[in-house]
């Protein structure tokens, strides 16, 4: 991941277009983006934008890397062998997953943030399109 | 979407499968399983059709936390329309000042919200509650002050219920200068926190970018030089409550009187071993201003040129009776 440019850090692993008119400005969202501009998509537009999309996995690198050091190789690898499993439990494609499991491992059950008060994803008013959502997930498609 | 793009699509999405081994990567079919739908119902279009791609939406819109999408439209914005004005957040520009006596801390403030040079606010309430013997004063932009206080009171809560136990000054402190830390300063709150614990009477100044000191007196504010200057010159250790109160006093006036930014009355809340008691609007140093004449003007005073009176037909539809009950 670190070997790759900023712009590839930016954007999700889903490359995705966006809303677009037609003519000089497609597949470029004029309202939202404003102008293009080759800037706007290598160089992040906040400065927080990228340390907060890492956040958690740049905390459980530190923390696994950390346990290691004081407890030995077998510590982090139950731990993150909890977490795989417990993440398989979830909803459909298209559905908001509690992820209660997960949330009690990471100790996140006893603590409010601004992820639990700000864009939740229950609340969310946009949602994918389940047939192909979940025939994508069968691998039908 | 030409083929050469097409094709790089694909080549980059196969790969990063490779890489990350999620289900999160996408072909340009998969990308069309993201394809948004509002409640209302959309006819659904053969799949190769071009409007599928044209509503494909950004994935990150489903993250939780803070959204940066804003960020890019408002920067164009601001270069492209030199004229506009941004909405800025309201500062409180504000005098804070805290203490610690004998028996236990004692916080104060002052009561003015400012936005740019406009008074705002004249009696806003900058002393929070965190935990029955914890409170903390807040100074800077006010909503990021009464954001961050108010979820360190939440999770103060959950950890004292998880923990059994009272919750700790220094708890308190660290808990939000790392979250100050994770935002870089960003979240712009300068808070004192000052409250009694089993390990004492303790008070911390937390600064916006996450350092912290703990000290016997400080403030923190627009106004902090004048009410440091008091504290500093009068300050005793192991003081009696009348006489930390009324020293706290004068030091949020000086800052009152002082500093433009601050202003109203002075708040308190004195926190002992036995409980924390919230004095609002301890001392006024300010009067209002007496207006010197009335501002009720006599019918006629203003020539009326012409009068037109145009009844509204109403149509009486529906009447219903309540009675009330007299007793």
């Amino acid at each position: 991941m670190n070997a790759r440019g900023l712009g590839s850090q930016l954007k999700d692993s889903i490359p995705v277009t966006e809303l677009s008119a037609s003519g000089p400005f497609e597949s470029h969202d004029l309202l939202r983006k404003g102008l293009p501009c080759v800037k706007n998509e290598l160089l992040p537009s906040h400065p927080l934008e990228l340390s907060e999309k890492n956040f958690h996995l740049n905390q459980d690198k530190m923390n696994f890397s950390t346990l290691r050091n004081i407890q030995g190789l077998f510590a982090p690898l139950k731990l993150q062998m909890e977490f795989k499993a417990v993440q398989q439990v979830q909803r459909l494609p298209f559905l908001p997953s509690s992820n209660l499991s997960l949330d009690i491992l990471r100790g996140n059950d006893e603590t409010i943030g601004f992820e639990d008060i700000l864009n939740d994803p229950s609340q969310s008013e946009l949602m994918g399109e389940p047939h192909l959502m979940v025939e994508y997930k069968l691998g039908l498609l | 979407m030409t083929g050469a793009s097409h094709a790089l699509r694909k080549g980059e999405s196969e790969r990063e499968k490779r890489q990350t081994g999620q289900e999160g990567c996408l072909t340009e079919n998969l990308a069309l399983a993201f394809l948004p739908r509002r409640w209302s119902h959309v006819d659904p279009q053969p799949l190769d059709h071009p409007a599928h791609l044209e509503m494909l939406k950004p994935a990150f819109e489903l993250r939780r936390g803070f959204s940066f999408e804003n960020c890019q439209r408002n920067a164009s914005l601001e270069r492209v329309l030199p004229g506009l004005r941004i909405p800025q957040a309201h500062k409180t520009g504000t005098t804070i000042a805290g203490l610690v006596f004998r028996d236990g801390v004692i916080l104060g403030a002052d009561t003015r919200a400012t936005n740019d040079s406009v008074v705002i606010d004249k009696s806003c309430e900058k002393i929070h509650f965190i935990a029955p013997k914890i409170y903390c004063c807040g100074a800077g932009v006010a909503a990021d002050a009464e954001m961050t206080t108010r979820m360190a009171a939440s999770n103060m809560e959950l950890h004292s219920l998880s923990t059994g136990r009272e919750p700790r000054v220094a708890t308190v402190t660290r808990v939000i200068r790392q979250t100050l830390f994770r935002y870089r300063g960003h979240v712009g709150a300068s808070l004192i926190v000052g409250g009694v614990d089993l390990t004492g009477p303790q008070l911390y100044s937390v600064h916006p970018h996450g350092s912290y000191s703990r000290l016997p007196f400080t403030a923190l504010g627009s106004g902090q030089d004048a009410a440091l200057a008091v504290l500093e010159d009068r300050f005793q250790p192991n003081m009696k409550l009348e006489a930390a109160q009324e020293l706290l006093v004068e030091a949020i006036t000086a800052g009152i009187l002082g500093d433009l930014g601050s202003g109203g009355s002075v708040d308190a809340c004195v926190i002992m071993g036995t409980g924390a008691k919230l004095l609002r609007t301890l001392s006024s140093p300010t009067k209002p201003i007496e207006r010197p004449n009335q501002y009720r003007f006599a019918p006629g005073t203003t020539a009326v040129l012409s009068q037109t009176v145009k009844p509204l037909t109403l149509e009486l539809l529906e009447e219903t009776v309540q009675a009330m009950e007299v007793e």
